[in-house]
């Protein structure tokens, strides 16, 4: 029971911005509204919202490696596939009965986190620091990318999965819930909103607990000077192992979700473009805060869709202009500046009326 | 039993032979000054005692350890600590924090925060406490890493110029401070170019010069030492 409480009290701390009932009572109203958003709205629309929702994870993956850890990931995206090709995998072969997409999704993850164990084994134990540690997980994403590319021939298959090379792979179930009666197959609309809704915020949730633990301290602390935080005992490898693997999973997460929701992936879900996306998501929201990451995520990724339908043209310069922006304005993130602004001015109003 | 033995350790960086076959040991209880010139080797002597650095050379042991292979955060375990010439503090989180983050592997939940204030009250860094570390003073960032390097309870405190950017006062008190925690216990080793700070702790000085043990004693012997004088004057000179 104490553990439980002392749990709760982590969700909020000095790596998290947002504290106190104005905080909590705004983010108990955007979950409302994000639970009552399908009642007011068609199928497909929902659908497309999930989307959205698809994409936050591998931006707070980042937002924990590099925003937290200081460890700059360009090859999330080497997760994200991985996961994706593996749910594709494990389920054209054993199907969608008896629950198995749900083993699928989770064996998928671990999967790429297995993977992320061996390449960050050997980039933080082999003191592969910095620029190195982007070129490194670049280099992952777009041989993976290469690979995935020239599968197209028969050859390529792994049990009855045809790997496709540049087209992909296509035609895996769904996420399938089993229930007495019927199975619950969670289209790309509102079943899979709720399930992803669910655990986007488990995920948030967690990973603010996380960020304000001990753990948390240590990984910001490598951040700030690796050489002070291992001589206060800490193995420093270990604890950036360790958020490695934890960001490998949640890149996992969008991976499979994706997957599932549009029921394919491509290589070029591993591509340069697909790897700098993120990038730009999380620096213009703000990469060291999980609730930036997050607004700053769907904020701009609404609106780069809201400009496509004018032409993807004006979308990727209205990426580049608000990146140069942030970078000109608000180094630390567009979102995470406003909100850090709000609070300072919410102080000072509250201290002239007390 | 010594509680630090350097025995021939012997450190090149390419042509530079930065630490030439050093024995020192230091007792149990003491406070030890280092000192020497400027690029004598005192910090890179630090760095091999830590395993930052690896000696071509000889043997490092701790409480009759031998600890010359052993991993940085090992050696931390077995009860070494540092400050570093350069303070290394979190720069961009709260003072409290950084403090926070030394003593929470030894304190959780209230105990912990309790720790935090003594620790802040010694330091004479209370006020400072929601400030954010970088944008202490030098001294005060000097103090704040002391506190983090003690807040391990180590058994031998290594400290790389402590009074570097305080005023003679501020020097003081951080004597003062020295000779409390060996009052209580622990063995210090300080590299310090500050004469008035050796001649307020030190028990024992020993003199490095171009990556030898050049002297030692105690700090009249040191000071009355024509030799000593010499190579200060030496580098005076040049
Ligand atoms: N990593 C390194 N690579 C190459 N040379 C180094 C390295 N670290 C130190 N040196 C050189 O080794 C010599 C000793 O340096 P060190 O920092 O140990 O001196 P010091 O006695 O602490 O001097 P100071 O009093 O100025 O701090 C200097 O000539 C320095 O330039
Ligand atoms: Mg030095």
């Amino acid at each position: 029971m104490t553990a439980l409480v002392s749990l709760f009290r982590r969700l909020e701390g000095p790596q998290t911005v947002g504290r106190g009932p104005v905080f909590w009572g705004l983010f108990a109203i955007v979950l409302a509204v994000g639970i009552a958003y399908p009642l007011f709205s068609d199928g497909y629309t929902v659908g497309n919202t999930v989307y959205f929702f698809v994409w936050v994870f591998i931006a707070l993956s980042l937002c924990l490696i590099w925003g937290y850890g200081g460890s700059l990931s360009f090859g999330q995206t080497a997760f994200f596939g991985i996961a994706g090709y593996g749910y594709g995998v494990l389920t054209l072969n054993f199907g969608s009965a008896y629950g198995f997409t749900l083993i699928a999704f989770v064996a998928a993850i671990v999967i790429a986190a297995l993977f992320a164990v061996l390449l960050g084994y050997f980039m933080f134990f082999g003191r592969i620091a910095g620029v190195f540690l982007g070129i490194v997980t670049l280099a992952v994403t777009l041989m993976l990318e290469r690979f995935m590319a020239q599968t197209a021939g028969p050859e390529w298959h792994i049990g009855s999965a045809r790997l496709n090379g540049f087209n992909g792979m296509s035609a895996m179930p769904p996420l399938t819930i089993p229930w007495p009666g019927e199975p619950i197959v969670l289209f790309a609309d509102v079943g899979l909103y709720y399930f992803v809704l669910g655990l986007l915020v488990f995920v948030y949730l967690a990973l603010r607990i996380l960020m304000n633990s001990s753990f948390g301290n240590v990984i910001v602390a490598i951040r700030e000077n690796p050489e002070r935080a291992e001589m206060l005992g800490y193995d420093i490898r270990k604890y950036q192992l360790i958020t490695f693997v934890i960001g490998a999973a949640l890149a996992g997460i969008s991976g499979v979700l994706y997957t599932a929701w549009g029921q394919y992936i491509t290589p070029s879900s591993m591509g340069m473009t697909a790897a700098a996306l993120p990038l730009i998501w999380v620096a213009v929201g703000g990469r060291s805060d999980l609730t930036s990451t997050v607004v700053g995520t769907l904020v701009v990724l609404a609106a780069f869709q809201a400009l496509t339908i004018y032409g993807s043209q004006y979308a990727l310069v209205f990426m580049g202009v608000l990146l140069v922006l942030t970078v000109l304005i608000a180094p630390n993130g567009l979102v995470l500046g406003a909100m850090n602004w709000l609070g300072k001015l919410a102080a000072r109003l509250t201290q002239r009326a007390g | 039993m010594s509680l630090l033995e350097l025995r021939k350790l012997n450190k090149h960086f390419g042509g530079l032979h930065v630490t030439n076959s050093v024995d020192l040991t230091l007792q149990p209880g003491e406070i030890h000054c280092l000192i020497g010139p400027n690029g004598a080797g005192k910090s890179t002597l630090f760095r091999l005692i830590l395993g930052e650095h690896h000696p071509g050379s000889g043997e490092i042991l701790f409480a009759g350890e031998n600890i010359t292979s052993l991993k940085s955060f090992a050696r931390i375990h077995r009860g070494l600590s540092v400050k570093f010439q350069v303070p290394g503090v979190f720069k961009g989180l709260s003072v409290r924090q950084n403090l926070e983050i030394a003593l929470q592997s030894r304190h959780r939940g209230a105990e912990l925060e309790a720790e935090i204030d003594r620790l802040l009250a010694f330091l004479g860094l209370g006020s400072e406490q929601a400030q954010t570390a970088g944008n202490l003073s030098h001294g005060q960032k000097q103090w704040l890493e002391i506190g983090m390097a003690i807040s391990l309870k180590p058994r031998l405190l290594l400290l790389d110029e402590p009074t570097a950017g305080m005023s003679p006062e501020e020097t003081h008190l951080t004597g003062e401070m020295v000779q409390r925690l060996n009052a209580e216990g622990m063995t210090v080793l300080a590299i310090e170019h500050d004469m008035t700070f050796v001649r307020q702790v030190a028990q024992r000085v020993t003199v490095l010069h171009l990556g030898q043990v050049f002297a030692q004693g105690s700090i009249d012997e040191i000071v009355a030492d024509e030799r000593v004088a010499a190579i200060y004057l030496g580098q005076a000179h040049a």
